[in-house]
């Protein structure tokens, strides 16, 4: 059923779309930045693009920046809300379901389905943020790229230097850290998946979760609430580039995002396996 | 085949099916008759384990649904409530990955059993197109398609010539007619008396969820015990029959008789010429209209 899943999402022309649109912007980015050399100062404007101005190499993670808090949410809640419901706005379900297709199977494969395409999207823009980096923006000795973070309100400078190795690592542990932020909204769009029969109503509503999220974060008298908010420590990657790195948030929001997707999940099957369907 | 016993359910205040028991037999081409929003559909929903009941059981090929589906589901052929498929893909891939997702009987006879049927519902000629390129006769002929790929011993198929024309109405029927001789069961609902009646053997009625009649076709069409009589001397047999006869329009009498040979022998000893007679049997028609009331869609105030 996984594999069955897979050629669906394959063979949708949406699926690649979205792929090719979530490239679209980090490489426009790119192109300006290279054009007009005028980036953002230290600690201003999205994460790494000062820094990219120095060493084209990094900006595979300012890409991966620069789609985090938007782009690449808006896309996993659209594949992943139309999981169930699309089937079921389709008409498709009912025959799937009496093939027959274990109900809680297929909840497995579309979860896994979606989790594949996160990963692919992740990886593809970091893949395409260090192409154009390099071809764009150029690099410096690639042994001796200086990081430079973006702290919480002012510049902050970790100084030393990593070394290219050092910087291949931290991007991959980027990309894991990113995709399984987006599990969180996989796993919200697809339990309303589970509930209504309009995809666009699901993905709509794992969208009004995040920005409801993000929103709240900026909201001082949310404090108390903001460590358990999903949106919480998704920038939070930022600081695998510090040196030396700092772990805490890191294992903060793999936890919460932990706690997030089995909690969604757990509603999900609860609903879909007892749900009549009268799609 | 299919057997319910106290199937119930209830969405909220609206009870949609009331304690029907349905007894489908091994051979059968049973039809499942009801008006729109009889609950015909949600009956068939739950026989397939898609809604679940709220009280009463069933039974699919000797096993408890929804809990033996997973072993049952793959030897019966559904269309439920029109065909579906994915629309940017062609009619062989959707079958594919149909057959692919459960219930299959086998990857590698695959191949064979897509070509067939694709040529058993006259579907083999789309090659590439797309579905959302098809007519709704054809996708409907692709409902059945999908629904024939399992070489199934049951059909349950929810109003199968939706949209089809009368050509195309008259090839399914053939088609599930030859199906049946194979040894397949029909389970077919249906809100179209003639196609019930063209096809099949027993009949169960629902009106407002409840099932108020289920029997042979043949019981169904019982005698009235008046015979149609067409002469070409009307008023000789009017005399003749003296006050037996009910109705005469022209030359076409209904008479009071219950054995139609007799009246023949009478008629013609009489020297009243009869060009046809023949026995009234009851339609379906009017055993329907007799056992349920107006339809459900009339919400008068």
């Amino acid at each position: 059923m996984i594999a069955v899943e897979l050629r669906k999402l394959a063979r949708r022309p949406r699926t690649w779309a979205t792929l090719l649109l979530l490239d679209l912007l980090p490489t426009v980015v790119a192109v300006l930045l290279a054009v007009t050399h005028l980036g953002p100062r230290p600690g201003q404007g999205p994460a790494f693009l000062s820094a990219v101005q120095a060493n084209g190499a990094l900006f595979s993670v300012a890409a991966l920046a620069i789609v985090l808090p938007l782009f690449l949410p808006v896309a996993v809640a659209v594949i992943a809300g139309d999981s169930i419901a699309g089937e079921a706005q389709g008409g498709t379900l009912r025959y799937l379901l009496t093939r027959p297709v274990a109900r809680s199977r297929l909840l497995v494969a579309k979860l896994i389905s979606v989790l594949v395409f996160v990963l692919i999207a992740v990886v593809v823009v970091a893949g395409t943020g260090f192409l154009v980096g390099k071809l764009l923006l150029g690099g410096q000795p690639e042994s001796a790229a200086t990081v430079v973070t973006n702290g919480s309100s002012v510049t902050s400078v970790s100084g030393s230097t990593l070394t290219a190795g050092q910087v291949a690592v931290r991007t991959m542990l980027a990309i894991g850290y990113v995709a399984l932020s987006m599990i969180g909204v996989a796993a919200m769009a697809l339990l309303l998946s589970t509930f209504t029969d309009s995809p666009l109503s699901a993905s709509l509503g794992a969208l009004a979760f995040l920005i409801g999220s993000s929103l709240l974060l900026t909201l001082n008298a949310a404090r108390g609430i903001a460590p358990y908010l999903p949106t919480r420590y998704w920038l939070s990657f930022i600081d695998l580039f510090r040196d030396p790195i700092l772990w805490r948030n890191v294992e903060r929001g793999v936890l919460l995002q932990f706690v997030y997707v089995v909690v969604l999940l757990g509603a999900a099957w609860a609903n879909f396996s007892t749900k009549d369907i009268t799609s | 085949m299919i057997r319910t016993a106290g199937l119930t359910k209830r969405f909220g205040q609206v009870l949609a099916v009331d304690n029907i028991d349905l007894d489908v037999r091994p051979g059968d081409v049973y039809g499942f008759l009801g008006a729109n929003g009889s609950g015909k559909t949600t009956s068939v929903r739950m026989i397939l384990g898609l809604v679940l009941a709220t009280s009463g059981t069933v039974e699919l090929l000797g096993e408890a649904m929804p809990r033996g589906g997973r072993r049952v589901l793959p030897k019966v052929g559904t269309l439920v409530e029109g065909a579906a498929a994915y629309a940017h893909l062609s009619a062989r891939a959707n079958l594919d990955l149909l057959d692919a997702s459960g219930g299959s009987a086998g990857r590698r006879t695959r191949r064979r059993r897509i070509d067939e049927v694709l040529e058993q519902v006259g579907l083999a000629g789309t090659g590439k197109r797309p579905v959302k390129a098809f007519s709704l006769g054809m996708r409907q002929r692709l409902g059945l398609a999908a629904a024939l790929l399992t070489e199934p011993q049951l059909l349950v198929l929810d109003e199968p010539t939706n949209g089809l024309d009368p050509q195309g109405i008259r090839e399914i029927r053939e088609l599930l007619l030859r199906l049946n001789a194979g040894g397949a069961t029909v389970f077919l609902s249906s809100h179209l008396l003639t196609e019930v009646e063209q096809m099949c053997t027993r009949v169960g009625v629902l009106d407002r969820g409840r099932l108020v009649v289920q029997d042979e076709l043949v019981n169904l069409q019982a005698l009235t015990g008046r015979s149609i009589v067409h002469t070409t001397d009307p008023a000789a047999a009017v005399a003749v029959l003296d006050g037996r006869v009910e109705r005469r329009d022209g030359d076409r009498l209904v008479v009071r008789a219950d054995d139609p040979a007799a009246l023949n022998a009478l008629l013609v000893g009489q020297g009243v010429r009869v060009r046809e007679l023949v026995a009234e049997r009851r339609t379906l028609e009017e055993v329907v209209l007799e056992r349920t009331e107006p339809g459900t869609d009339r919400v008068p105030s």
